[in-house]
């Protein structure tokens, strides 16, 4: 994981005078799995165009293990791809289909064969190969294209929303195997998807774009923690945003006085640039935000609130409440275990102490 | 009152009613009159004689005459569809790939033929072919001849002349079935190791090959069946087997022996339609159509 098999500098695309991507750079290690996530139309599928050869960019300089490729056709870069909707040839069989990129190798017919069935039996299709592509499930086509991918060993495999046209329950168990595969091939990876949560699940490392700009680039946690912006505070699941200032600086902590709600103390670590009287804004993610009884004891480690449920939104295993809190709707999603509140419940709403997120230069 | 189901099964025959009927009585029961004439005589004092004689299709079956102008009329429509096929697909696939905002524009272009009369298109040859037409003009000017080039009135011509009227056919049939191909299919082809023309020779064409076979059919049956080209563009020599049909009935007022002539020729077509359809299937064709 030191080397990087992928690296992007300063790559700037636009389509006439439309800018798709903006100074984009990045780098992926040798063997790791790194997301391109953002909202429709931020550029992610562009951006994997032009690693892919697809496209060529406007300015920058793509490097696939430090070589520059920005000049190198598509077929000469051994990349694997895979498609949103599979992309399978209709009018050859599963076989073929992923026999295809190794006939364009220099290997044998029996070479061939073996390596064929080890990928098939890799995406567990073994006894698939003589079915036609349209007599397949969307799922086996799914791992099809997967397998006719990774067959040719290639140094960069590049899959664009390849989940998205699954249904829920089997994009799940897709991604956790799609996860395994990548580790047991120790294959470098670069995904796309406007799915946070696919994006938090798998990535070693998560870019997140806005509008042709990357935002922030970090690992999983590491841009769910500590967003740098708003947009990628409220992208990576569902966050309410207040306004606070900073009241005073109390040695390891400080105090901030949130909007109309009440002090909150957070780590020093959190805003190094904190003076009092600094504007700041504070994220609380839903998750984060516990809803109680209005009456229930209150612990030292936590801001409460009262505030009444204005909806509910009941969503099996959990629910989500949109709560009124002084001039603020918030929301909160909790577990569900015991009774759930009503509408018009009056209740407590905690705020642990060190859930609270400082965005220190407020967009 | 009539079950869902059953409503449901009657209106596709409601909707489709004024067609069939209009094949009924505008295709099925002229051609069965057909049929029936071509079992009739003709006598020498020129009235038909009502029967049931095999006399028209022993002389159609049997005369080499006939034979091989039909040969010549296979042998002229398989030319002209190899030419349309060859010439259409190059411009299907130019138009079908192009990125430009005038797409809209070229398959105008493509269209705009039809709007001018078949008729009308193919006497515009003569303008161009002509002892006295452009051509020769220009290459007279040019001092490049003396004398005026015969160009027009053989089989060449012909040729010509249902290349340009039938070319229209196989390029819009191109178009549709190569607009219908996912172009990541070739994008991926291309990241597996292809490069755009093992591309094409392993996806595109393959894929699209339905409609050319479509187009090709469209252009064969048309050309094979054509009397109005090789009457304006081809020489005396030059007829082909709806010229016969066109002779016996128009000119000679043969009716029995132009409806037996013209019954050949449907079968052999059907033959041909009937192999298209067990090789490629007639779904295609509406596909190309629509
Ligand atoms: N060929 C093109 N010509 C002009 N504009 C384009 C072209 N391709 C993409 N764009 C524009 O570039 C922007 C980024 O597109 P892109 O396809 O990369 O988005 P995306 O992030 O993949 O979105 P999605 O999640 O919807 O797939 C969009 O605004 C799009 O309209
Ligand atoms: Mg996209």
């Amino acid at each position: 994981m030191t080397d990087s098999a992928v690296e992007l500098s300063n790559i700037v695309k636009r389509f006439d005078s439309f800018t798709a991507v903006q100074r984009f750079s990045m780098s992926l290690e040798s063997g790791s799995f790194v997301t391109l996530l953002g909202p429709s139309g931020c550029g992610k599928t562009t951006t994997l165009r032009m690693v892919a050869g697809l496209l060529d960019p406007s300015e920058g300089d793509i490097r696939i293990r430090g070589r520059r490729v920005n000049e190198v056709p598509i077929h000469q870069r051994n990349l694997g791809l895979v498609f949103q909707n599979y992309a399978l040839f209709p009018h050859r069989n599963v076989f073929d289909n992923v026999a295809f990129g190794l006939k364009y190798r220099k290997v044998s017919k029996a070479d061939i064969r073996q390596r064929v069935n080890n990928a098939l039996e890799l995406v567990q299709l073994p006894d698939l190969g003589r079915r036609m592509p349209s007599e397949l499930s969307g799922g086996q086509q799914q791992r099809v294209a997967l397998a006719r991918a990774i067959v040719i060993e290639p140094d960069v495999l590049l899959l664009d929303e390849p989940l998205s046209a699954l249904d829920a329950n089997l994009r799940e168990d897709m991604r956790i195997e799609l996860k395994r595969i990548q580790t047991q091939l120790g294959i470098t990876t670069l995904f796309v998807t406007h799915d946070q949560s696919e994006a938090l699940a798998m990535s070693d490392k998560i870019v997140v774009m806005r509008d042709g700009v990357v935002e922030q680039i970090g690992a999983p946690r590491e841009v769910y923690d500590k967003p740098v912006s708003e947009f990628v505070a409220g992208f990576l699941g569902a966050a309410n945003i207040v306004d606070a200032r900073v009241h005073e600086l109390d040695g390891d902590n400080v105090l901030l006085q949130v909007d109309d709600l009440g002090m909150i103390p957070v780590p020093r670590a959190r805003c190094p640039a904190c003076a009092p009287g600094t504007a700041v804004r504070l994220v609380l993610r839903s998750e984060h935000l516990i809803v109680q009884r209005a009456d229930e004891e209150h612990s030292h480690d936590g801001l409460y609130l009262s505030a009444r449920i204005a909806t509910v939104d009941y969503q099996g295993q959990a629910i989500r409440y949109f709560l009124h809190c002084g001039k603020h709707t918030l929301q909160a999603l909790n577990m569900l275990d015991g009774p759930a509140f009503n509408e018009g419940d009056s209740v407590s709403l905690k705020v642990r102490h060190r859930d609270a997120v400082v965005l220190e230069t407020p967009r | 009152m009539a079950s869902i189901e059953a409503r449901e099964k009657r209106q596709p025959w409601i909707l489709l009613s004024p067609a069939l009927l209009t094949i009924v009585t505008l295709l099925l029961v002229p051609l069965l009159f057909i049929v029936v004439y071509s079992f009739w005589l003709r006598t020498a004092s020129g009235a038909d004689q009502i029967g049931f004689h095999l006399d028209n299709w022993q002389e159609a079956l049997s005369d080499p005459f006939y034979r091989d102008i039909l040969l010549s009329t296979l042998r002229i429509a398989g030319i002209t569809t190899l030419l349309c096929a060859v010439l259409g697909y190059p411009t299907a696939y130019f138009v079908a790939r192009s990125r430009t905002r005038h797409k809209t524009l070229l398959l105008l272009l493509l269209v705009l033929p039809f709007w001018v009369s078949y008729i009308i298109r193919t006497l515009s040859w003569i303008n161009i072919l002509g002892v006295s037409g452009a051509l020769n003009a220009v290459l007279l000017g040019l001092g490049i001849v003396q004398e005026p080039l015969q160009m027009l009135y053989n089989e060449a011509s012909v040729i010509l002349g249902l290349v340009h009227f039938l070319l229209p056919f196989i390029v819009l049939n191109v178009y549709v079935s190569l607009i219908g191909i996912d172009r990541h299919l070739e994008s991926a082809a291309r990241s597996l190791g292809c490069n755009q023309r093992q591309a094409f020779l392993e996806i595109t064409l393959p894929l699209s090959m339905p409609g050319l076979a479509a187009g090709s059919l469209l252009c064969f049956v048309l050309a094979a069946g054509t009397y109005i080209t090789p009457l304006v563009l081809g020489g005396p020599r030059d007829a082909m087997f709806a010229n016969l049909v066109f002779d016996a009935i128009i000119t000679q007022l043969d009716w029995p022996l132009g409806s037996a002539l013209s019954l050949m020729l449907l079968a052999v077509l059907a033959v041909v339609v009937a192999v298209y359809n067990r090789f490629i299937g007639m779904g295609q064709l509406a596909r190309g159509l629509s």
